[in-house]
């Protein structure tokens, strides 16, 4: 076939367009849908905790992931720094995925019982109080707002409306779970989870 | 005159304006979160005011409000000249820049309020998303609508980049938004984990190679030929690159997760598409810059023309940059770092806002019924602001990027590692200064543009502009 045919026929172009950016996304996305390495829960990962949940939307909303990686890759230099590398299973109660794509501050897969609650109090509030030379924001608003507890429900049951294995027992107890906790308190709850899933971690 | 034998370039102007002042915005928050990775007090303590909320809303200004307006600009005035034919559906074009506009303000208002999806260029939450939708389903509409009833036979090689252009985002943009809603202002992504991620690089990298690439190119396509008074380079060449560059783009986004938990055959595939693309952007650069072949003396007296050939060499400058950066080895050193940022700005700096100031100041006068802008000196000093800014800029994010991936990976004999985390950050604080620098170069640049718009456009009134006759 000529291109004159082609340059001469809107539909011909459209269609072939659509054929030509079709492919790629096809054969890279829809294996990886069912491929059980990349969708099943890996060992002791289990979906958030109605505060971890809360404090994870938190991280979203202050877009911690501009700076932070959640995803340690498999050189010496990097688990020597951050722990264990980041495998699939550990992600798949991730919505959206954090994985950030700068480290203008360190990875945060493995932070999670690192430094003590009353640390991450502290640093989230005044960054510069304990970390000197560090250029993160404070973020001592956290300390006032408190969660919606409806909204958290609302969050469950989205969730498990998603495939997500919220039992309805622990939808109906998300409320009280989170009656009267700060922002704060959900973040610190949701960093100090972060990657304690491995036990061989350091 | 009668509506249907002149051109509808009432929406032209209005975009082609709003590109200049989306510009000035996005550049100056730009110019702000640098200064706050120096001076993290400029947060002032304040939810509205953080980096971590102001960064997405600098992407979102410089892609979407300038780049888009842009591209809608010249998609709007290229495809009726093409086609020698007005506008189609004149209420659904008006209806594409009030909507485009109300899309910007709402990222504007969302994005400082941690209104956010936090996939990137995709941060906007699902109402906003919807009507982005419309909006763009309208913007295809009208596109296509004026060249179905073109009165040429042939579809110009522009065309074929804006279509493709309009076409992927459309496919990219719902794909990757799809997402359940909680609330008003909450969704949850219907994907997770590592299919989620790919999901996104799919939509982001092609979000470059089309929003920031085909479409830019569409510009390039219609406007290098036209400043320099010189048909294409090459026939053949448009032929080829425009097919391979659309089909291998959709396969490189797995670049941005190597060595991440995404399987290794995604990776590969990635990488091995992305060195391949070279060839095809290479094919777009060497189209552009050839065209000037027996007109390169305009360069002394042209700086429009200054500001095409720059951003095109730009342009293959950084399309062998990133086939590199894809390299698994290389990108185990740049990924994270400040390089990246350095490639970014060398394609949207140098490439795209080059390309899209140039292809303005060409623009304007034709839409203001005058024979130039009102100051060729004034385009000039802002063609050296742009040039020394963007050079400043990349130069300064390579040097702390390389900086940053080899202090992290350096080991001592004894295996521990040598430098801490925060070392890192100190080493490459000056370079943290020199690109504040440059993007303030970069951003006054734009200021004298604005200055030069201004004497251009407020006291002419436009008038129509009769359809041409095909030859």
């Amino acid at each position: 076939m000529r291109h004159e045919q082609i340059e001469k026929s809107l539909n011909l172009m459209i269609v072939l367009i659509i054929v030509a950016i079709s492919i790629g996304g096809l054969v890279e996305i829809i294996p990886l849908m069912f491929s059980s390495d990349a969708t099943e829960p890996a060992e002791n990962i289990e979906p958030y905790s109605p505060l971890r949940l809360a404090g994870r939307d938190v991280y979203v909303r202050e877009g911690c992931y501009n700076c932070h990686s959640q995803m340690i890759r498999p050189f010496r230099s990097e688990t020597e720094r951050y722990g264990p590398f980041t495998t699939a299973g550990e992600t798949v109660y991730d919505r959206p995925f954090q994985f950030g794509s700068k480290r203008t501050g360190p990875d945060l897969a493995r932070v999670g019982g690192r430094y003590s609650d009353e640390w991450q109090r502290l640093h989230l509030t005044d960054p510069r109080a304990l970390v000197p030379e560090s250029n993160m924001p404070g973020y001592p608003w956290l300390l006032e707002n408190t969660v919606d507890p409806e909204l958290v429900t609302a969050k469950l049951k989205a969730l498990q409306w998603l495939g997500d294995p919220y039992t309805d027992d622990q939808i109906a107890g998300a409320a009280a779970a989170v009656e009267g906790r700060t922002e704060m308190d959900a973040l610190v709850a949701y960093l100090q989870g972060l990657g304690t899933n491995r036990r061989d971690r350091r | 005159m009668d509506t249907a034998a002149s051109y509808n370039d009432k929406v032209v102007r209005q975009f082609s304006i709003m590109v200049v002042v989306w510009g000035i915005v996005g550049m100056l928050v730009g110019v702000i979160i640098a200064a706050q990775l120096i001076w993290p007090q400029l947060n002032f303590d304040l939810p509205l005011l953080t980096y971590g909320r102001l960064r997405p809303l600098h992407t979102n200004a410089v892609i979407f409000a300038f780049g888009g307006s842009a591209l809608f600009a010249t998609a709007y005035y290229v495809v009726q000249r093409t086609c020698h034919v007005r506008l189609a559906f004149g209420k659904l074009a008006a209806f594409t820049f009030w909507g485009w506009q109300l899309v910007i303000v709402l990222a504007a208002i969302t994005l400082p309020l941690g209104i956010t999806q936090s996939k990137e260029y995709a941060e906007l939450e699902w109402p906003i998303d919807l009507l982005i939708t419309v909006v763009w389903v309208a913007y295809a509409i009208v596109f296509f609508g004026t060249i179905a009833k073109r009165r040429v036979k042939h579809i110009y090689v522009a065309n074929w980049f804006y279509g493709a252009f309009i076409i992927t985002v459309a496919v990219l943009h719902i794909f990757n938004n799809l997402a359940v809603p909680v609330s008003l202002l909450k969704s949850y992504s219907i994907y997770t984990g590592i299919v989620d991620g790919m999901m996104q690089w799919w939509y982001g990298h092609n979000a470059v190679g089309f929003f920031l690439t085909a479409g830019f190119l569409g510009m390039m396509y219609y406007f290098v030929p036209k400043q320099a008074g010189r048909p294409i380079y090459s026939y053949r060449l448009s032929v080829v690159h425009f097919w391979s560059l659309i089909a291998i783009y959709m396969w490189a986004g797995p670049h941005h997760l190597h060595y991440t938990s995404l399987p290794d055959w995604a990776q590969t595939l990635g990488m091995v598409f992305s060195i391949v693309l070279l060839a095809p952007s290479w094919g777009g650069m060497i189209n552009g810059i050839m065209t000037l072949s027996g007109a390169w003396h305009k360069l002394r007296s042209d700086p429009i023309l200054k500001f095409m050939i720059v951003a095109l060499s730009f342009y293959g400058m950084s399309t062998f940059e990133g086939p590199m950066m894809s390299i698994k080895t290389v990108n185990a050193l740049s990924h994270y770092t400040n390089w990246t940022i350095g490639h970014v700005h060398s394609g949207a700096l140098g490439w795209v806002a080059m390309m899209t100031v140039g292809s303005i100041y060409s623009l304007l006068p034709r839409l203001y019924n005058r024979e130039a802008m009102y100051s060729t000196r004034l385009i000039d000093v802002h063609f050296w602001t742009s040039t020394i800014g963007v050079v400043l800029y990349a130069v300064s994010m390579w040097i702390a990027g390389i900086t940053e991936g080899l202090m992290w990976r350096a080991v001592n004999d004894d295996g521990t590692l040598t430098y801490s985390f925060v070392e890192s950050l100190k080493a490459v604080e000056p370079y943290h200064y020199m690109r504040l620098l440059g993007g303030l170069v970069f951003f006054s640049g734009m200021i004298i543009m604005a200055y030069n718009v201004w004497k251009t456009v407020s006291d002419k009134k436009p008038v129509p502009v009769a359809v041409l006759e095909p030859a």
